[in-house]
């Protein structure tokens, strides 16, 4: 594949920064509604909507080789480990009724 | 055989990388793969040389009970040196930055890697990292153990906590760079016929170890930052005061150092593999199953942190699957132990010096595989959690395993580095004081941490004196066992005689071009038509490994 077949259009780019600053507003907006606990859940979602558009347009990995998303997927993977393995210690803690254990 | 031609046909001298160019900037701007891997050398060398002068202090102030020559404090700094010296600027880069920087790319049949000045930025980032962290240990030093645990490092620190951990950050860099290359090289330049399953043992050691430093050292360098920002911004990470957990520090520290002693063990056994199937002139037995369990352990290796945390405060649950998660390790760990032995069995094995070094591997990494499956267990674990049993355990891997595979590797691949052959007689007497040294100094100390021993105290009750005089009268075996590869490499260099192409008649692409290869590898572009190790045993005449 040559290096350019997975460069976008100009007006793309600034479609998608032009998106990452609706999102950013909206990011800000949410944080003075109280949504209770789905505050974090909004924040955190919009978060990962930013980043799949700054992974996919501004890092190339739309109309890469299918080996590139492989990869990054791979760090998302990673990263789920980490996460469901340390809710198996900060979920658990206390079950026992002794403290520390 | 073939031999090196150190003229050509018309009379002059051949031009290898080593001669093609001169002169300090010849090498501190080089690209060429194999030079940026002396740099490294050099460098890993240094470290190497201070981070086992300060075992040397710490075995001295052992020797007695009481604490003769420093303070608690100061041998605080000393044992804490010595591990981040070791692990960060020695262990983690050596085999890959040395051997697999020099070849890989001769492996694969490629002229060098895949971003050659992406190379030496990285050993640029490695010294800038080594720098700092020698900068911090003139002033004041780091006196809280290499795992920097908080809140030791937050809220109680007195010494150069954050420069060591700047310098850690860089560093990590570069090892980030270096997997990285690796991967993009082994992926995208292989030549015509390498499949993937036609590549040496090494390199799939070596992809595996660059997974771990692309996906693991990120982790470790994001708690650094987290550190700063509670130190710096007050943000409330690691203490409990402003909302933080303590716990949580060795949750994330773990999830990158834990697999990083799969960077430093990974690169040892695709060594060990080279070697075991030279020197047996045999294919490796079970090729797939090594080399997938290269990948197994990569993979698994993330899943184990918190055996590490035990007695932390972890939960007792987590602590059930760490528990489990880990015994796993040893499954894909067995396999190549099982498989290398079984290369073994009716081989034709050769005593050279690579081979001695490749069999106390096996021997020593067993050991520090089994008791690792001990500490698995929750209950021993408790029993010897923080005692010299850990510290033999881990050494057992480290400097048994790892500081095994670097010398064997060294001592395989140095005339096809140097173009020069080492003496055979204090090269095979090396790593035997080597192998001698490291058991006497290291089995005491198992039986020092089950007897309750604990770590990282400079005093102790007399009861312990004469398994300690033990261990540091090894350390001595042992250091002087270091030190002969040093000078006869260093003499070799110069009065070594010239080394053929292929010394030890093995197979694989670095073997068919000349000592010391050519600036781009190859004179001719190789095309690969076979499996590797393919050892014919009708050709396993004595004279074809003769030098």
């Amino acid at each position: 594949m040559s290096v350019s077949s997975h460069v976008q259009p100009l007006k793309t780019y600034f479609g998608i920064f032009g998106a990452l600053m609706i999102l950013t507003a909206l990011t800000v907006g949410a944080a003075f509604i109280n949504l209770g606990p789905a505050n974090n859940f909004v924040a955190l979602a919009i978060a990962v909507l930013k980043s799949t558009l700054v992974i996919l347009y501004f890092m190339h990995v739309k109309g890469n080789t299918k080996l590139v998303p492989v990869i990054i997927l791979s760090g998302v993977f990673f990263l789920f480990i980490l996460f469901l393995l340390l809710a198996a210690d900060y979920g658990t803690r206390g079950w026992l009724g002794v403290p520390g254990r | 055989m073939t031999t090196t031609p150190s003229t050509l046909p018309d009379g002059g001298p051949r031009t290898h990388y080593l001669n093609a160019a001169y002169g300090l900037k010849s090498w501190l701007l080089t690209r060429d793969h194999k030079r940026i891997a002396l740099l490294y050398l050099v460098s890993v060398s240094v470290f190497f040389a201070l981070g086992g002068f300060m075992a040397v202090l710490i075995r001295m102030e052992l020797a007695t009970p009481e604490g003769d020559f420093f303070q608690p404090d100061i041998y605080n700094r000393l044992f804490t040196m010595h591990g981040v010296l070791m692990i960060f600027f020695f262990l983690i880069p050596g085999i890959p930055a040395v051997l697999g920087n020099f070849l890989i790319p001769l492996m694969i049949g490629a002229k060098d890697l895949a971003f050659p000045r992406i190379n030496l930025f990285s050993w640029y980032l490695y010294s800038i990292g080594g720098a700092l962290t020698l900068w911090a240990l003139l002033h004041g030093g780091v006196d809280t153990g290499w795992t920097f645990y908080t809140p030791l490092s937050t809220n109680y620190v007195s010494t150069s906590v954050l420069t060591v951990g700047v310098g850690i950050f860089i560093a990590g860099f570069s090892s980030i760079l270096t997997g990285l290359n690796f991967v993009v090289t082994i992926h995208r330049m292989r030549a015509p016929g390498m499949t993937w399953f036609r590549l040496p043992l090494f390199v799939w050691g070596h992809y595996a170890t660059s997974i771990i430093q692309i996906l693991g050292t990120p982790v470790v360098a994001i708690t650094i930052l987290l550190i700063a920002a509670e130190r710096v911004f007050h943000v409330g990470v690691f203490d409990p005061k402003i909302g933080g957990d303590p716990v949580l520090f060795q949750h994330l520290f773990w999830f990158y150092s834990h697999p990083a002693v799969y960077i430093m063990i990974l690169p040892a056994m695709g060594v060990i593999s080279e070697l075991v199937a030279t020197f047996s002139r045999k294919p490796i037995f079970g090729y797939k199953f090594v080399a997938f369990a290269s990948i197994g352990i990569a993979v698994l290796g993330f899943l184990v942190w918190g055996h590490h945390m035990f007695v932390a405060g972890q939960s007792i649950y987590a602590g059930v699957i760490f528990s489990v998660l880990s015994m796993l390790v040893a499954v894909p760990s067995a396999i190549k132990v099982f498989n290398w032995t079984a290369t073994l069995y009716k081989g034709s094995i050769s005593w050279d010096t690579p081979m001695l070094y490749a069999l106390g591997f096996i021997g020593l990494f067993t050991i520090g595989g089994l008791t690792g499956v001990m500490l698995a267990t929750l209950g021993i674990d408790a029993h010897v959690h923080d005692t010299y049993f850990i510290i033999a355990h881990f050494h057992y891997i480290m400097v048994g395993g790892a500081i095994m595979g670097y010398l064997g590797g060294l001592h395989y691949w140095w005339p096809k580095i140097t173009g020069r052959m080492y003496p055979v007689f204090w090269s095979k007497l090396s790593a035997l004081v080597v192998f001698v040294g490291f058991n006497v100094t290291f089995f005491p100390q198992f039986i020092l941490g089950y007897l309750g021993m604990p770590r990282r105290y400079h005093s102790y009750p007399p009861e312990f004196q004469v398994l300690n005089v033990m261990s540091s009268a090894g350390a001595t075996v042992l250091g002087l066992g270091y030190l002969m590869p040093l000078i006869y490499f260093t003499w070799s260099m110069r009065y070594g005689p010239k080394a053929p192409a292929n010394p030890w008649g093995a197979t694989g692409l670095e073997w068919q071009t000349t000592s010391p290869p050519p600036v781009l590898n190859f004179e001719t572009p190789p095309v690969v038509t076979t499996a590797p190790y393919t050892y014919p045993v009708a050709a396993n005449a004595p004279e074809v490994r003769s030098v």
